[in-house]
């Protein structure tokens, strides 16, 4: 999709010939997040238009007790510090950013009054600044008010390496200065296309300077607020026991009229998806549960109960499978996979080419996954295929069949193909969990109909994920000829996200295995096109180049994706939650209303 | 008395200090990294994780940290959690009374249970009622406690609805209804873990019971025309118990292990699940922490263990 085109399909929204979600779910399928829609529909002057919350009841209180549950339990409750979704999450009860993302890529005001735009002036033109209004007459819970004063002290905060924040990436190269009480202008050290990082959606949240002023740097974690959260959120903090309960009482001075709608909130802690999907789906015991991991089958039985239902949100995560550029099997000065070799099989496209094909996504997707993954052809399509709703990606035995035949790679009495005494044989790991096996053998069973043995190996989740530089078994070093995972894409900006295949971030050992770059896949052009796109200042253009990045990659067969994995959670059914793909589940805490 | 007690104790720390050695060694040798969850975060930048290190002073020689660990421990300083970023102690008190409610009643039931029908059974040997029991007491220690925790919560409260199978420290209501609420959570577990430990005892009960219960002296005893309650309960029973004393004393704390299981399925926040979090998060100081304090229970169980023995048995001196 070049920049034309995407230029003709914003036309076509700003005309109303396509809808503001089909354009934001066309932009998903080939591999931009919505908030990158988004920003591009803005910047071409449609506005961000963020879809009325709905919300019935009329006066705050009422609503009793929620209960939430989470089966990984919160550990601590300051935000800047919050390492797992869980922490993140029960942080969002207390503190509120100044803006979130909702699912179709709009920012949503919470403290900020209006949302900056070009047209309210609060986007310079350079691209180098931004004016956030703040919004007025809110308290923080402990009745001292919330001004500009707190969000610049967010930042000094953060960007001090000695507090060890990890929202610091966010903080530490922009500068914040105060205008007035309520308006703050964040700089930029270069033009910045992608403007809401700093102070929006999960590392967005403010705490008060009040109660942390005396906390910034080396002594952060002797502030006592760090498990007693005092925030502007709709829920005021009453109890905390790490590992374990969150407890939670209305905020009668929320700055939203008639919210929050529950006089207390509770997050439990602990067990499995599996028993956590029971409580909410089949016993009722509570109203919401969080991250799903459980599979389809499952979940349906347990919604057959008809207490509960489960709700589905698009995210960017995508599960793929990656096939190694470098040969596992040589060392090159003591180091396997070295960059300075070539897979003795993959090298060859043929070989590749046929992988593609005998990867039975739609299989996949029905047998395993149902309701909780979505086959996905991502980058794989030329532009017009991608126009189409119904991508379509191949899956053709016969084909990769006549390919690998034409490449020169003949079948042995064994039935195993092989071209200058090299067989086709491949070792392919994941990490333990059932869905991945099953995929696995779907994979291996094709490939064995089309000539190529597949030997399959599964590693334990905390080994196959661990940082640990000593490990051969960890997904970075990747001492296997393929594999699969799970990529997040948590961040907004897919400038973070498409780093993963840039030639200075292969994982080495020189820098222990932390380069990002896993499957070792190098080319100039991708490069040269990310380095630009960092620096170019029109949305469009930049989509442009991220798409082109990623059709880069894929046409190149080295990374196949399979499945879009969206944000599975289990609700009550008579409980509105509104949840967002690009934001904290608990994002929309004030608008979650029981109905009766 | 108190001389002996005095000189288990001197002995008890050379031991206790043993024990925190090799934790630590072990636990710093152990692969995994407290902030590894950072690193695969492309969001943080290696200088955060490098202040976290410096700060929690992760990268000096073990022999360093295992002093600062000691001589902190000695002033009551246990340690900071990287996870929750608070003090180690706060964490393990909020957790040490749940623990002893759940634990602590389960072992009661379990000896309510094991001891009236391992004596009872053993008085009878081979009676319909001894084969039952021991049918019912083979089966209880075979089925692990994960199975049974979730065959009671399939039944209780999937099926019939009666009890929940989540476990809440803060029901918030008062009075008598908070007392029932927190016992209705409180049953599955606690029957879960006690008839777990009841069905061993029942077995040690009965074989203890069964040596002596054909001692001469407990002839005499009846000879002498004593009533049978009398010579079970004074002369049989408490003979019978030395043994059983040292397998519940060594139990213990083995039982703080095993509620572990429990403690997950029935989401209990006791001490067990905050082991099993804190491993999973290389949170070392609280692993550190949890193991030295089960190292604790042991040894003391044991001196404890000891000391009744005299009690039961006062041909047993403390010299």
């Amino acid at each position: 999709m070049k920049e034309r085109e995407l230029r003709d399909l914003i036309a076509e929204v700003k005309t109303g010939g396509l809808s503001r979600r089909a354009f934001v779910q066309r932009m998903i399928a080939v591999g931009l997040t919505a908030p990158m829609a988004g920003m591009m529909l803005a910047q071409s002057g449609v506005p961000m238009q963020a879809a009325e919350i709905p919300y019935k009841p009329t006066r705050a209180g009422g609503g009793g007790l929620l209960k939430i549950l989470y089966w990984q339990a919160p550990t601590l409750l300051n935000p800047h510090f919050a390492v797992g979704t869980k922490d993140q999450d029960a942080s969002r009860v207390f503190y509120e950013p100044l803006a979130g993302w909702d699912g179709d890529g709009n920012l949503m005001p919470v403290l900020a009054a209006e949302v900056p735009s070009k047209e309210n002036d609060g986007l310079a033109e350079d691209g180098r600044s931004v004016i956030w209004k703040l919004k007025r007459g809110v308290k923080w819970h402990d009745s001292m008010p919330f001004t500009a004063d707190d969000v610049v002290f967010n930042w000094e905060y953060a960007r001090t390496p000695e507090t060890a924040a990890v929202s610091i990436a966010s903080y530490k190269d922009i500068k914040v200065e105060k205008i007035d009480d309520f308006a703050v202008r964040v700089i930029f050290p270069k033009p910045t296309p992608f403007w809401a990082d700093a102070f929006v959606g999960t590392y967005g949240m403010i705490i008060p300077k009040h109660l942390f002023a005396e906390y910034i740097g080396g002594k952060s974690r002797d502030a006592p607020n760090n498990s007693k959260p005092v925030g502007t959120g709709p829920y005021m903090f009453d109890d905390f026991k790490p590992g374990d309960v969150v407890r939670a009482k209305l905020n009668p001075n929320y700055h939203i009229p008639n919210r929050p709608h529950f006089d207390s909130l509770e997050i439990k802690g602990g067990g499995d998806a599996v028993s956590a999907a029971r409580a909410v789906l089949q016993t009722g015991e509570y109203d919401y549960a969080w991250n799903m991991q459980v599979e389809d089958e499952i979940l349906k039985r347990l919604e057959a109960a008809g207490k509960g239902k489960v709700l589905i949100v698009e995210t960017g995560n995508v599960e793929f499978m990656m096939l190694n550029s470098t040969d596992p099997a040589v060392e090159v000065d003591g180091e396997r996979a070295s960059v300075k070799t070539k897979h003795p099989l993959f090298s060859d496209p043929a070989v590749r080419q046929a992988i593609s094909l005998l990867i039975d996504r739609t299989s996949i997707e029905k047998f395993i996954y149902g309701r909780t993954a979505a086959a996905t052809a991502n980058f794989l399509n030329a532009p017009e295929k991608v126009r189409s709703k119904n991508t379509r990606f191949e899956f053709n035995i016969e084909k990769a069949n006549a390919i690998l035949e034409a490449a020169g790679w003949k079948k042995g009495g064994d039935g195993i193909r092989a071209k200058d005494g090299k067989p086709l044989k491949f070792a392919f790991q994941t990490s333990i969990n059932a869905p991945r096996q099953k995929t696995q053998a779907i994979i291996k069973q094709a490939c064995q109909k089309a000539g190529i043995d597949v030997e399959l190996k599964s590693v334990v989740a905390s080994v196959f994920f661990s940082s640990d530089a000593a490990n051969p078994d960890t997904y970075s070093h990747f001492y296997c000829d393929a594999q699969e995972y799970n990529t997040t894409m948590t961040q907004a900006d897919p400038s973070f996200f498409m780093n993963q295949y840039l030639s200075w971030q292969v994982a080495t050992r020189e820098n222990k295995f932390q380069g990002r770059n896993v499957s070792r896949w190098r080319s100039t052009e991708y490069d040269a096109i990310h380095k630009q796109a960092d620096e170019e200042l029109d949305a469009v253009k930049r989509a442009a180049m991220y798409i082109k990045l990623n059709d880069l990659v894929v046409s190149d067969n080295y990374i196949h994706p399979l499945l879009r994995r969206p944000k599975v959670s289990a609700v009550a059914g008579n409980l509105s939650a509104p949840l967002s793909g690009w934001d904290n589940d608990l994002w929309q805490i004030p608008n979650w209303y029981r109905d009766t | 008395m108190g001389k002996y007690i005095l000189r288990r104790l001197m002995t008890a720390l050379p031991s206790l200090l043993g024990i925190s050695l090799i934790l630590f060694v072990l636990l710093a040798l152990a692969p995994g990294d407290p902030f590894g969850e950072l690193a695969n975060n492309s969001n943080i930048p290696p200088e955060v994780r490098a202040a976290l290190r410096v700060k929690f002073g992760i990268d000096d020689p073990i022999f360093v940290r295992y002093v600062r660990w000691l001589v902190a421990m000695l002033q009551g300083d246990w340690g900071f959690s990287f996870a929750s970023r608070i003090d180690v102690d706060k964490l393990i008190l909020q957790r040490v009374p749940t623990t002893l409610f759940v634990v602590g009643s389960s072992q009661i039931l379990a000896l309510a249970v094991a001891l009236p029908v391992g004596v009872y059974a053993a008085m009878r040997p081979y009676s319909i009622f001894d084969q039952i029991a021991n049918t019912f007491a083979f089966i209880g220690f075979s089925l692990p406690t994960f199975f049974t925790g979730l065959l009671l919560i399939l039944i209780f409260s999937v099926n019939l609805g009666w009890l929940p199978f989540v476990y809440r420290t803060d029901i918030p209501s008062g009075g008598w209804h908070w007392y029932l609420e927190y016992f209705k959570q409180a049953i599955m577990p606690i029957t879960v873990l006690g008839l777990f430990q009841a069905a061993s005892y029942t077995r040690y009960v009965r074989s203890a019971v069964l040596d002596v219960i054909r001692l001469d002296y407990v002839t005499t005893a009846r000879a002498k025309g004593l009533n049978e309650g009398k010579v079970v309960i004074k002369h049989v029973v408490r003979n019978a118990l030395i043994p059983v004393v040292t397998l519940v004393a060594l139990q213990m704390p083995a039982v703080f292990g095993g509620a572990i299981v429990t403690e997950q399925i029935f989401r209990i926040p006791g001490i067990g699940s905050l082991l099993i979090t804190s491993i999973l998060a290389n949170d070392t100081p609280v692993i550190m922490a949890v193991t030295f304090v089960f190292a604790c229970l042991v040894v003391i169980f044991n001196l404890l263990a000891d000391i009744i023995y005299g009690w039961l048995d006062p041909r047993i001196s403390y010299g």
